[in-house]
């Protein structure tokens, strides 16, 4: 069975299956970690119950959430050798350094203090727990970092080298972390990932809002995640705009791929707003587009000649209709955010912010919207990188491992079945967990003394400390 | 003898680290083995309790162990994981049962024997995996070139099951003694009971492995009884069988400690005998650690972090444990 497939294409699906199960459970816990120090930080500052009742909610769900991330991370991190050797043995000098600090800096930070965060607050006090709490939030935030490194790497290397035995190895380490690349995906991913908490956030406030819109921690919840997305929303949209100039800079056939640009334009490239790419006859099948207006936005000028795809060898073309609508849906779903930010403002000026029933249904609907412009993003900027694993300069063919097709399709098999059978029940047990509204009296993951997790106020808390001294 | 270069100390750097991994995760999925022993929801609860705060942290330094290699020895990690491919995907999967288990079977009251099936399952299939895979590269693999050049099912011999069973008495006795520790009662006199049985099993699997060992290759023979190599060697196996006269005297007398300190000592010795047989290849008899070694500004850049990191994390790991020290009281329920 299997033998006749090919391997490379196996170990890609493989690739792509894992890692888009794994990216949204980081896109989420990135953004809910510190939305739960911000909970603790206002329970501290505040002493109001509502805080530290939605922080052991949030708290809840975050463990599964989290869970579920350093499971399906764990596997990534062997992928690299046991589906892509040759990429590994060429690139490791390289970007191995960098995802080693990721786990030096950031993993052990999470897992270090995660046990204190979920099941210590009566054991170490309040601050201590504020302090475990915050380390487990900027650790998410040092991951993003460290890893998006790497991946910029691959999508616009700098500051290496390439030694006798033909591995990148690294000249200048500060242009290696600092590629051009770099700083505009990880602020876009940031972004994202706090849009992305925040859309769940709202949702799961406005749907219990929908049920009564008098509970004091939906209506908390969802005034948050609506300030989130009303302020975050155009920034994203405008640090996109950035990340695309990069691109076209750095990446251009990216770029050509992503807006359908078959043909070069000398005076002005349109925008093809929809269409169906055709990659074997090089032409847009279709095309609805605004003469000009490509070269307005990607060159700020209307009549600003684009080079399109037809400068390009066809063997270095990614797959163009992949990259195209990824995009769009991506774009699609942006637009929607700011609607709903926008929306939500204009309903709070107006003091409809918990009355609002189109609101609020419009916000449940956008709940899974992050996730899927996570998804739909990084599917662009990746199937956009084809046919390289390092962009130029190594092809995506000569990076994977020496292996026979029937292994890469039993495993991609076994990952499709288990990933399926596990995370189907982590959802369900997560939306189960959302579907009951935060209620007074909230218990945490852990209760391990009598339960009066929400006796315990902060200043109650601070004396305790000070006896104990 | 041994010098010291980057590559060497790199070598160290790797090997804590899976030592590390092996001693912290040893007991976590040595629980997961033993599950099934503890067939009351009571008990489960507290062997589950007992390690979940710190699980996830146990399990970053096989992230460590695997990432370290990738950047330090870069062609070690792409010859050896092809090679492993097998059991590395199912010590994957494994991982992914058993650690979702720990907060999903808290999440439904009605699949949660499933989750229990799934933290054992989960916990025995990827020991074992590790420990075939650490057969698998004890008996060689074959290299050409840059690339590994075996099949996909080259790691299966009777000594890399061997070497399977072993690790998962080995773990499960971890597991044993850690409940000693950590637990009171019925309990701990089960956990006891269960560490005579699981001590013997693995005296008799360190016996069998360190027989086998040297046939698999003239190289390992030589190491280990040439002279005046012997001379040295020859401690490792004295300070087995010194441990486990300690270890013997602690669970007849009942010590809470003891047991599991003296079993992490025969894990040590037992490693530090893997790592005088495999020495200085990082692929058995066909890669060096200086062949397989990245560029010496791959390794020193990463070696300022790990000098200043690794202190500081083994320092805030402590300092979680030390969180959650003593008995695990079975009315306590974290969740």
């Amino acid at each position: 069975m299997f033998e006749g497939w090919d391997a490379v294409v196996l170990a890609r699906a493989q690739f792509a299956f894992t890692m888009s199960f794994h990216i949204i459970f980081p896109a989420f816990s990135i953004g809910l970690a510190s939305y739960l120090a911000v909970l603790e930080a206002l329970w501290l500052a505040t002493g109001r119950e509502v805080y530290i009742n939605l922080f052991n909610y949030w708290l809840k769900i975050f463990a599964v959430a989290f869970g579920m991330g350093v499971v399906s991370g764990i596997v990534m991190s062997y992928q690299f050798g046991t589906n892509w050797s040759a990429f590994s043995d060429k690139t490791g000098p390289v970007i191995g350094p960098l995802m080693a600090y990721e786990v030096l800096t950031a993993f052990f930070l999470e897992a270090g203090f995660l046990g204190v965060m979920l099941f210590g607050l009566n054991r170490v006090g309040p601050r201590l727990h504020f302090l475990a709490t915050l380390m487990v939030a900027i650790g998410t935030l040092i991951s993003a970092f460290w890893i998006l490194s790497a991946n910029s790497w691959m999508q616009t290397p700098a500051g290496h080298a390439v030694n006798a035995d033909g591995q990148f190895i690294a000249a200048d380490w500060l242009k290696v972390i600092f590629n051009p690349s770099f700083p505009y995906r990880l602020v876009h991913m940031v972004l994202a990932a706090y849009l992305t908490t925040a859309l769940v956030v709202g949702a799961v406030g406005a749907y219990h809002l929908l049920r009564d819109r008098h509970l004091a921690g939906p209506r908390v919840m969802f005034s948050m995640a609506m300030w989130m997305a009303t302020l975050v929303a155009p920034l994203q949209i405008i640090a996109g705009d950035q990340h695309g100039l990069n691109t076209l800079e750095h990446q251009p056939v990216k770029i050509m791929a992503m807006e359908g640009h078959f043909q070069s334009h000398k005076d002005g490239a349109p925008l093809i707003l929809f269409g169906l790419p055709n990659q074997q006859a090089g032409r847009v099948d279709y095309a609805i587009e605004v003469p000009k207006l490509g070269s307005m936005i990607l060159k700020h000028s209307p009549d600003a000649p684009m080079a399109g795809l037809d400068t390009v060898p066809r063997e270095n073309w990614p797959p163009v209709a992949i990259t195209f609508w990824s995009f769009r849906i991506m774009v699609g779903m942006g637009l929607l955010m700011l609607a709903l930010g926008l929306l939500s403002l204009l309903m709070r000026v107006q003091g409809k912010l918990y009355d609002s029933r189109l609101l609020h249904m419009f916000a449940v609907a956008m709940a899974p919207a992050g996730f899927i412009a996570v998804l739909a993003g990084w599917i662009t900027t990746e199937t956009g990188r084809q046919p390289y694993t390092v962009y130029g300069l190594l092809r995506t063919v000569d990076s994977a491992s020496p292996l026979a097709a029937p292994a890469v399709a039993s495993s991609l098999i076994a990952f499709i079945i288990v990933y399926f059978a596990v995370f189907t029940a982590g959802v369900i047990y997560l939306l189960r967990l959302m579907a009951a509204p935060p209620h007074p009296g909230e218990e945490g993951p852990s209760h391990d003394v009598p339960i009066r997790s929400a006796g315990i106020t902060p200043a109650a808390g601070a004396v305790a400390e000070g006896a104990a001294r | 003898m041994i010098p010291i270069d980057l590559p060497t100390i790199w070598a160290f750097i790797i090997a804590f680290a899976v030592f590390v991994y092996v001693v912290m995760d040893g007991f976590d999925l040595g629980l997961g083995i033993l599950f099934p022993l503890f067939p009351e929801k009571r008990d489960r609860d507290v062997v589950m309790n007992s390690v979940a705060p710190v699980w996830d942290g146990n399990e970053t330094w096989l992230v460590l162990g695997g990432g370290g290699l990738m950047a330090a020895f870069p062609l070690a990690y792409a010859v050896l994981m092809p090679a492993l491919y097998t059991p590395m995907i199912v010590m994957l999967l494994g991982l992914v049962f058993r650690g979702v288990a720990f907060e999903f079977r808290w999440r439904t009251t009605a699949a949660r024997n499933r989750w229990d099936i799934a933290f054992f399952g989960g916990s025995l299939l990827a020991t074992l995996a590790q420990g075939i895979a650490l057969g698998a590269i004890l008996q060689g693999i074959h290299v050409s070139g840059r690339h590994y050049a075996g099949g996909w099912w080259d790691w299966l011999t009777p000594f890399s099951i061997l070497t399977g069973v072993a690790l998962v008495i080995g773990y499960a006795l971890l597991g044993a003694t850690w409940l000693v520790m950590k637990t009171e009662g019925e309990l701990r006199d089960r956990a006891y009971h269960l560490s005579w049985v699981l001590l013997l099993a693995m005296l008799g699997a360190i016996a069998a492995v360190s027989i086998a060992t040297p046939f698999l290759h003239i190289q390992y023979t030589e190491r280990w009884f040439a002279w005046p190599n012997v001379l040295m060697t020859a401690q490792v196996p004295i300070s087995v069988a010194v441990v486990t006269a300690l270890l013997l005297r602690s669970l007849a007398n009942k010590y809470d400690y003891q047991p599991f300190f003296l079993t992490l000592a025969l894990f040590a010795l037992s490693y530090a005998g893997l790592g005088i047989s495999m020495y200085p290849y990082i692929v058995p008899q066909s890669i060096t650690i200086w062949q397989a070694a990245a560029p010496a500004n791959s390794q020193l850049f990463m070696l300022f972090g790990v000098a200043v990191l690794i202190p500081l994390i083994l320092g805030y790991t402590a300092w979680a444990y030390w969180v959650f020290r003593g008995k695990v009281k079975p009315e306590s329920g974290y969740h």
